[in-house]
């Protein structure tokens, strides 16, 4: 059992929460991922690991609701215990002095992209970030991600804070202002890593995404989260998670992300129906 | 004897094939203490018996069966266990006709002794019954020995050392152990609790179960050698399946049999929304493969799907290399089977669902590397199949993890590590392996012959004195 040691609200439906797993803590390097079980019922889900703090022996993650097992968790609290915590999964992102990195972060992306930024600079990378959400309320990580960039540009799709536009509007004028960019990393919902990567790639600036499929054991074992990539069929739990951009299906992984749409309504539904409107979105509707 | 060769082989009774479909329950009930006693009257008790050379781990048959035939069923799973650490699983899931029986002198003039269901029978009844004792466990040999895998291999290395006075950890990836027994073997095939019980079994004699723990990125071999224990046995199974890479394979739809199956059992998904992990139930089912888990994912769908489950396989019915009883259990079941017959493409819709399998008709040409007859295509002979939903049972690479983190550990080039057949040894001092991580994809009682073999090995490694780092 894996004690839950912190949660915090970042956003509307998105929590940080810190677990007490000493030996991830201890291993885990950026870009890595654990999956998690919350209960004797439970499915597993993969998470990236947003920090670690080795002295205490806890890891974070950022976790959005999106469907059940994201809702019961976003519903437990402070001291609560999560059943199954395994991890670190998954290749770490590879570090090292680029020079110029930009690191765009969409959504609950941006927890992700987070520990990457903060490795790369590390590594003496000048970190450049974009960070961008739907609106002001769910954007995360603002102060976190100041800490490790020189620069911090931040997108709204809404205009309620920072640019008013896609973060692909602030990547394309920076391309087009020819400022150097050695390297970037995108990473948030499929579509925006794909408009990034399709961004990027006239002007043969190496992308890195990391992908987000479904999966089951996060070992190897299974391929369920196999995806193309440059023609071959990779497993993003061993081989990835994170890939060039310019080489990834992104049309493939959308439709598999969505094999189980009506599964996952109906787990939801009847979730909802028996633990009654307890979550945020809940309450609010 | 010659009244023992006259009673016929007892028949299991089993549950009905049209009401198994609409259930997981396990199929055949296992002998009554009636029927065991009389099929072990038809054992002759050879002075020099065949049955024992042809078990990957030499149980003590002809003993073990003599002890039924007198009624002490308790006795005779104790005789097993002195050999076999999981009766109850191997009783079910040993390809007997090809090992004990396919030798047994009775079955030269008839029907070999029911060797596999007696060994079932003797290990259930002392389950039920409550009888099973802890042996007693001599006193610490000062050892401490990593086990990565919690899978047949892994557990019978486990029960041997701790058996031998040996400190034994077991890293286990998944959440709970077992490994292909697991999430592999379906229930309906082999029940659970039958693997929990034995693996509770390992926990009462001091075995140190680890789940969630994936060696390799938690902690290295080397540095479990350096932080405490003296040696290593890597059973880490089965890897990466294998895909055939035609198009269309990664429809949503189509699954590895791995992910079929661990879904279904490890995840238990047709219980789905009571658990949480779903499944496509699919329509129609096409499985393709002719192995033992090709007939296990079958099965598997004739359970969850309300239409049609086809096996395709390339070569015909007599090259099926899937147990004869798996096959028959499946015919009765209304598994289908497009036999001579070769996947080219899935079809999707324009959402990327799968719809149908285009496939090509096959004939035996000469014999190939295997022995077997090359399947070749029949040109203009293609045809659609309609499916929902694809399994794709072809095989399993070998899992990168451990290689990719100790490079010392000699690999072929398949990635399946190299060793000394006889003790289990790896190019790596006081690191052993077996089961499917060196074979590749065998069976249950190999991957526990390999533990059986390594086990001796690392004891006397221990023993030596010599545990190169401590």
């Amino acid at each position: 059992m894996f004690e839950i040691v912190e949660k915090r609200h970042l956003a509307h439906m998105v929590n940080l929460f810190s677990i007490k797993a000493p030996l991830i803590a201890k291993k885990r390097k950026a870009g890595q991922f654990v999956v998690l079980r919350l209960n004797e019922h439970g499915e597993r889900i993969p998470l990236t690991i947003a920090d670690s703090n080795p002295d205490e022996g806890t890891i974070s993650i950022v976790v959005q609701e999106v469907g059940k097992t994201t809702a019961l968790l976003s519903n437990m609290d402070k001291g609560g215990f999560i059943m199954d915590v395994v991890g670190p999964l998954g290749k770490p992102t590879h570090i090292e002095n680029y020079g110029t990195a930009v690191c765009v972060g969409g959504g609950i992306g941006t927890a992700v992209t987070y520990p990457i930024g903060k490795a790369l600079k590390e590594a003496g990378c000048e970190v450049i970030s974009i960070i961008g959400s739907r609106t002001k309320d769910l954007l995360i990580l603002e102060s976190e991600m100041r800490s490790t960039s020189s620069e911090l540009l931040i997108t709204t799709d809404d205009g309620t804070y920072g640019y008013h536009g896609f973060v692909t509007a602030v990547l394309s004028e920076m391309i087009a202002k020819a400022k150097k960019i050695d390297i970037v990393f995108a990473i948030g919902p499929v579509p925006m890593m794909r408009a990034v990567s399709e961004l990027t790639r006239p002007h043969g600036i190496l992308t890195m995404v990391s992908l987000n499929p479904i999966m089951v054991d996060g070992t190897g074992m299974c391929g369920s989260c196999r995806v193309t990539i440059g023609g071959k069929n990779r497993f993003v739990c061993v081989d990835g998670p994170e890939f060039d951009g310019h080489e990834v299906d992104f049309p493939e992984l959308i439709r598999r992300n969505r094999s189980y749409l009506k599964e996952e309504r109906m787990a939801m539904e009847e979730f909802v129906y028996h633990e009654g409107a307890t979550c945020c979105e809940r309450k609010e509707t | 004897m010659k009244e023992r060769m006259k009673i016929p082989r007892q028949r299991m009774p089993e549950q009905d094939p049209k009401v198994r479909v609409g259930n997981f329950y396990e199929v055949p009930y296992g002998f009554t203490p009636e029927e065991a006693m009389k099929e072990a009257q038809r054992c002759i008790q050879c002075k020099t018996p065949l049955c024992v050379g042809g078990c990957p781990v030499n149980i003590d048959i002809p003993w073990f069966i003599r002890l039924i035939e007198e009624g002490k069923f308790v006795e005779a799973a104790r005789k097993l266990k002195e050999t076999n650490g999981l009766p109850a699983v191997c009783g079910r899931v040993c390809p007997q006709e090809d090992q004990c029986e396919k030798v047994c002198v009775v079955g030269k003039k008839g029907e070999p002794v029911s060797i596999g269901r007696l060994e079932r029978f003797a290990a259930d009844y002392e389950r039920e019954h409550g009888e099973v004792s802890i042996p007693e466990i001599p006193r610490w040999t000062g050892k401490k020995v990593a086990v990565v895998g919690g899978g047949p291999a892994g557990l019978t290395v486990a029960g041997d050392l701790i058996k031998k006075g040996h400190k034994v950890t077991v890293f286990e990836a998944l959440h709970t152990p077992g490994g292909v027994l697991v999430y592999g073997i379906p229930e309906f095939r082999l029940p659970k609790k039958i693997v929990e019980s034995e693996v509770d079994y390992l926990r009462k004699m001091g075995v140190d179960i680890q789940c969630n723990a994936v060696v390799g990125k938690l902690e290295t071999i080397d540095e479990l050698l350096s932080n405490g224990f003296d040696a290593v046995f890597i059973g880490t199974g089965a890897g990466l399946p294998y895909f055939m890479n035609i198009p269309g394979e990664n429809l949503a739809g189509v699954y590895s049999a791995n992910e079929y199956l661990t879904r279904v059992n490890l995840m238990k998904a047709y219980q789905f929304p009571e658990y949480d992990t779903p499944i496509m139930r699919g329509r129609r089912v096409a499985v393709v493969g002719g192995g033992n888990t090709a007939m296990d994912a079958a099965r598997t769908a004739l359970r969850l799907c309300p239409e049609e489950v086809t096996i395709i396989y390339r070569r015909g019915m007599e090259e099926l290399p899937a147990r004869v009883e798996e096959v028959h259990h499946g015919e009765e079941e209304g598994l289908k089977f497009a036999l001579l017959t070769n996947p080219l493409r899935f079809i999707g819709d324009p959402e990327g669902r799968l719809r149908a399998v285009e496939c090509i008709r096959m004939e035996l040409g000469e014999p190939d590397e295997s022995g077997r007859r090359r399947p070749v295509p029949i040109k203009g002979s293609e045809f659609c199949l309609d499916c929902d939903v694809a399994v794709i049972a072809v095989g399993n690479g070998a899992n990168p993890l451990i290689p990719q983190t100790t490079p010392e550990i000699k690999v072929n080039k398949w990635g399946n590590i190299v060793i000394d057949t006889d003790t289990g040894k790896t190019s790596k001092t006081g690191v052993f392996a077996g089961g499917d991580i060196v074979r590749g994809g065998a069976t249950v009682i190999l991957a526990m012959g390999d533990g059986r073999r390594a086990a001796n090995a690392l004891h006397e490694y221990l023993a030596k004195g010599n545990p190169g780092v401590s």
